[in-house]
C-alpha cells in the first residue's frame, strides 16, 4: 500500500501545495569500460539514458555522479562538460551513478496547471449534463484519485493502483486544510500553504493509511 | 475548532469565553473608530474574511453537496448556525419568489450579556454575522445579501436576519459544475 504524493491546486489553478510521500528511490552505481555501451543524450538540462537498458539503469533514467562528483545538467563541478568525457578512451573505466529522474518543483507548478484544463476539457466532454470533471486517472503504475470542492479547490492524490480507500483519503485531506491551513491566521487564500502544523498532521494520515488501510483515516 | 484526533468529536469552548471576546473586539473598534457607522462596516468586513474561511469547514465537516435551490440553502444556513453557535435559528418570512427570507433568532449566543449604550443606538453588534454569511455563500458562487431587521438589543422581541439572493456568480463556478 504505497501513496505516493499529494497535491492541492487552487481554484485558479496554482500549485499551492505539495508533498512527495512514498517515492522509492532508485539508484544504481555502475563502473563502465570504453566504448559506453549505453547511449545517453542531454535534453531538459538532464542527461538521460536513451537507449541500452541493463542492470537495473532504465531508458530514462538520469545520471547523476561520475566518478563519485556530481553531474549538473551536463557539468561536472569543474566544468568539464561529461559528454565529452565520456568520448575519450583515457578516461576509462568510469563508475556512473543513475538515478530515476526527480520533478522539480518547476516541473510540479507547470503539471498542476496542465492538469486543470484537462479536469475542465473532461467536464466537457462529457456526453450528460452537470459531469464532475476527471475523479480518477488510471495508468499502469499509478492511480490518481481528484476531488474538486464546492468552492473549487482540488486534492489530488497519486497512488499505487492497489491502494484502497483514496477517495476517502482525498476528503479527510480537505479536512486537515480546513483545519490547519485556513485556520492559521498567517495564511493567505490562494497563496501555497507553508504551514507545519498542516505538513506533520498530513504526513500522520498517510502513515496510518498506508499502514492500516483507509478505514482508520 | 480543530478537530483534533478524532472526527466528529469537536473541540468545544465556553460560549461564554467566545460571547466575552466578541465583545472585547466590539468594544475596541468602537474606541478606534468612534463613529458607529464605520464599526458596522468594519465587523461586516471582519465577518467577509472569516466566512470565506469557514466555507470550507462546513463543508469539510458536513460534506454537503452544492444547494440548487434557495431552500436548500437556508436549510444549510441554519445547520451551520447550529454547528458553530449552538443555536438553531427558525426560517421564516419567504417572499413570494423565494429568493429572500428571513432567520429568527429567539436568543443569541453574541449578545448574553450586553447592554447597548445611548451612544450606540445604530450600532449593528451582531454585524460581524452578515459578513460570515456574505463570505460563506460567495465561496460557493453565490452573492448574497444579509441585513438586520430586528434586533433584541434595540428592545425587539427576537433577533431577525433578512438574507436575500442577489445572483449567481456565474465566472466563479469551477469547471465541471456549470
Amino acid at each position: 500500500m504505497v501513496i505516493y504524493g499529494v497535491y492541492i491546486v487552487s481554484k485558479s489553478g496554482g500549485l499551492i501545495f505539495n508533498h512527495d510521500h512514498n517515492v522509492p528511490k532508485v539508484e544504481n552505481e555502475k563502473v563502465f569500460n570504453y566504448p559506453l555501451d549505453i547511449k545517453l543524450s542531454y535534453e531538459n538540462k538532464k542527461t538521460v539514458v536513451v537507449f541500452g537498458q541493463r542492470g537495473g539503469i532504465n531508458v530514462g533514467h538520469v545520471l547523476t555522479a561520475a566518478n563519485g562528483e556530481p553531474v549538473t545538467g551536463c557539468e561536472l563541478p569543474d566544468g568539464r562538460n561529461i559528454m565529452e568525457l565520456l568520448d575519450k578512451q583515457e578516461n576509462f573505466p568510469i563508475t556512473l551513478k543513475f538515478s530515476r529522474a526527480k520533478m522539480t518543483t518547476n516541473e510540479k507548478i507547470f503539471l498542476a496547471s496542465m492538469f486543470y484544463p484537462l479536469f475542465a476539457i473532461a467536464s466537457q466532454l462529457s456526453p450528460e449534463p452537470r459531469c464532475s470533471g476527471i475523479e480518477v486517472l488510471e495508468a499502469d503504475t499509478f492511480r490518481l484519485y481528484c476531488y474538486q470542492t464546492l468552492t473549487g479547490v482540488k486534492f489530488i492524490i497519486i497512488a499505487e493502483p492497489l491502494q484502497t480507500g483514496v477517495e476517502v483519503l482525498t476528503k479527510r485531506v480537505y479536512e486537515l486544510y480546513a483545519d490547519y491551513a485556513l485556520k492559521n491566521p498567517f495564511y493567505s487564500l490562494e497563496m501555497p500553504i507553508r504551514c507545519e502544523l498542516f505538513d506533520t498532521s498530513l504526513q500522520l494520515l498517510l502513515e496510518l493509511v498506508e499502514k492500516s488501510g483507509a478505514n482508520s483515516a | 475548532m480543530s478537530r483534533g484526533g478524532t472526527r466528529l468529536d469537536t473541540k468545544k469552548v465556553n460560549s461564554e469565553l467566545f460571547t466575552l471576546t466578541y465583545g472585547a473586539l466590539v468594544a475596541q473598534l468602537l474606541k478606534d473608530y468612534e463613529n458607529v457607522e464605520d464599526v458596522n462596516k468594519q465587523l461586516e468586513r471582519m465577518g467577509y474574511n472569516m466566512g470565506i474561511r469557514l466555507i470550507e469547514d462546513f463543508l469539510a465537516r458536513t460534506g454537503s453537496g452544492r444547494c440548487y435551490d434557495f431552500r436548500d440553502t437556508a436549510e444549510k444556513i441554519q445547520s451551520a448556525f447550529k454547528i458553530y453557535l449552538g443555536v438553531t435559528p427558525t426560517i421564516t418570512n419567504w417572499n413570494a419568489a423565494g429568493d429572500e427570507f428571513s432567520l429568527c433568532f429567539e436568543s443569541n449566543p453574541l449578545t448574553e450579556f450586553v447592554e447597548l449604550p445611548d451612544n450606540c443606538l445604530h450600532l449593528k453588534y451582531c454585524n460581524l454575522l452578515t459578513g460570515v454569511l456574505r463570505g460563506a455563500c460567495e465561496m460557493v458562487q453565490m452573492e448574497i445579501a444579509a441585513w438586520f431587521v430586528q434586533d433584541q438589543l434595540k428592545n425587539d422581541n427576537i433577533t431577525e436576519v433578512r438574507i436575500k439572493f442577489v445572483k449567481r456568480l456565474e465566472d466563479a463556478i469551477p469547471a465541471g459544475e456549470d
